[in-house]
């Protein structure tokens, strides 16, 4: 038996992506929630399961007396940081496909600006971090922006990787930001000349280097697919979904590699394979990407690119919306808003029922690859199609 | 030699455990020790019960030479905790040491021009007294002598 095809994402929603509210993390998932339902045509009597965020700090119980879910028989949440929220998905799909739960809610998101905003040291803290805070806090090693600059440096120093490459691909997602109206930097260009003029944060990472610090949520609905063909949407399959864990996983400081994504390698394998398809079949790439350097981390990993090769294919305009694998059409974490990365999926599933604003649809859209990465590079893949 | 601003008071101060009090034990003592597994020598870091290559519990602590190499660093320009507020830019380093295993320090602002990938480092400890009168001691690193 395999996951594959067997259950869609029926339903979607999400709020404004801000800086600054004055609602609760529930709030907002919340209301991303009544809109998936709402996006589906179906009602809480018919949510059976739900998978609140371990990265938001939810729980379920908030979801049952919020939402009045009185039908709940599946509930779990994943701790893999980033990759926590497409490794909800590979698990609701186990859930539905094997009868324990027939429709699964997933909401994500965060207040990255008015509440668990991680450059002043706010986010919601995890087990996982216990030797990285004995051992790196006290060294100063305190913020993802310092772990990923030590990966992205490794990076430059084996492979020649290069300060513009990083500007390119923060350029491509502001660029495509401002081809959709609900990105938080709609309306605000950017140059590669902005990108290497703003201010350092940690070298090599620049400000514009970094993920915005946003406020705001979506969620999803899925379903299996027999029953997705009677509901209001087109259903969005799910071809292909998996999930790996680094070894080491102690602290990104310990990776053999630290200029190379492996689990990510592992997962996309067999998220592929489960979809029967490779890299070079997706139409569009979502990368829920902290920093710049991860969409080139990512493209190597899941092997649209060799090893190293990243930088010089972001710089040649590979990923640009009219490029040979456009990214993050929607702006991504960057230039749209960090939401967990459930923006990214959003989009996804956006672009394949063709519905983004004109001048961002992909003409061709059939099959679309999310990576999200997460903890110290464990990483989860999904694959979804019409 | 230590320069006044190469110490960083304010430090983030651990709280150890029953696995991890002896290596800051030892740092107090001005000696940088790993787990060495008593089932087949593999040495380790960061502490956890079991070895991960023969699962054996049995493990003692072992010194290290405290001598090593840039694995990776970053030059941080903005302070994530008010103990670096004063000591901006500052260098975060991963070090890999001479018998493998990998430790993360802050190097001296004197390291500045210098630092780079490969480049030799040693490990010197800087003390403190804590607010409540009792002592601490980090091992930190440092550019050695031969990257000078």
């Amino acid at each position: 038996m395999t996951l594959s095809d067997r259950c869609a994402i029926v339903g979607i929603g999400n709020t404004a992506y801000t800086r600054g509210t004055d609602r609760s993390t529930l709030e907002l998932h919340l209301e991303a929630s009544l809109k998936a339902l709402d996006d589906a045509g179906l009602t809480t009597d018919d949510i059976d399961g739900v998978m609140p965020s371990s990265t938001a700090g939810q729980c379920a119980e908030d979801f049952v007396m919020n939402l009045g879910l009185r039908n709940l028989r599946f509930s779990a949440t994943v701790h893999t940081g980033g990759a926590s929220l497409i490794s909800s998905i590979q698990d609701a799909c186990m859930a539905i496909t094997t009868g324990v739960a027939s429709c699964v809610l997933i909401p994500a998101g965060r207040r990255g600006y008015s509440g668990e905003r991680v450059s002043t040291g706010q986010s919601v803290a995890s087990p996982v971090m216990a030797s990285t805070r004995e051992f790196e806090y006290p060294f100063g090693n305190h913020a993802a922006v310092q772990w990923f600059a030590q990966a992205a440096q490794r990076h430059m120093h084996q492979y020649g990787t290069t300060s513009e490459q990083l500007g390119h691909v923060a350029v491509n997602s502001r660029a495509n930001a401002n081809l959709n109206p609900q990105a938080v930097m709609h309306g605000r260009p950017m140059t590669l000349d902005d990108h290497q003029s703003s201010r350092m944060i940690s070298s090599p990472f620049r400000l514009l280097d970094c993920s915005l610090e946003s406020d705001g949520a979506g969620a999803l609905i899925i379903t299996s697919v027999e029953r997705a063909r009677d509901l209001r949407q087109p259903p969005v399959r799910i071809g292909g979904v998996a999930e790996a864990h680094a070894y080491p996983s102690t602290s990104l400081t310990q990776k053999a590699d630290m200029a190379s994504v492996p689990a990510l390698t592992d997962a996309a394998q067999r998220a592929f394979a489960m979809a029967g398809i490779g890299p070079a079949d997706l139409d569009l790439l979502q990368v829920h990407e902290g920093f710049t350097w991860y969409v080139i981390a990512a493209l190597e990993a899941i092997g649209v690119v060799g090893p190293g090769e990243g930088g010089p294919f972001v710089e040649e305009g590979n990923i640009r919306i009219d490029g040979r694998l456009p990214v993050n059409t929607n702006g991504g974490a960057l230039s749209e808003g960090h939401v967990s990365g459930m923006n990214h999926i959003l989009e996804g599933i956006r672009q394949l029922r063709r519905m983004v604003e004109p001048q961002r649809q992909l003409a061709t859209c059939e099959q679309v690859g999310v990576v999200v990465e997460g903890n110290f590079f464990d990483g989860s893949v999904l694959v979804m199609r019409r | 030699m230590n320069r006044p601003d190469d110490i960083v008071t304010g430090r983030p101060v651990p709280t150890p455990n029953a696995l991890t009090a002896r290596f800051w034990a030892a740092a107090r003592e001005h000696r940088l020790v790993v787990q060495s597994c008593g089932g087949c020598g593999l040495l380790r870091h960061y502490p956890q019960p079991m070895c991960p290559a023969c699962h054996s519990t049995a493990w003692a602590w072992a010194p290290v030479s405290g001598r090593g190499t840039v694995y990776t660093f970053t030059v941080t320009h903005q302070a994530f905790h008010p103990a670096w507020v004063d000591h901006l830019p500052y260098i975060v380093a991963t070090i890999e040491l001479e018998e493998g295993m990998r430790m993360v320090s802050d190097l001296p602002s004197s390291d500045l021009e210098r630092v780079a990938i490969g480049r030799p480092v040693e490990c010197w400890f800087e003390d403190h007294e804590l607010d409540d009168g009792t002592q601490f001691t980090f091992p930190r690193f440092r550019l050695s002598d031969e990257s000078r």
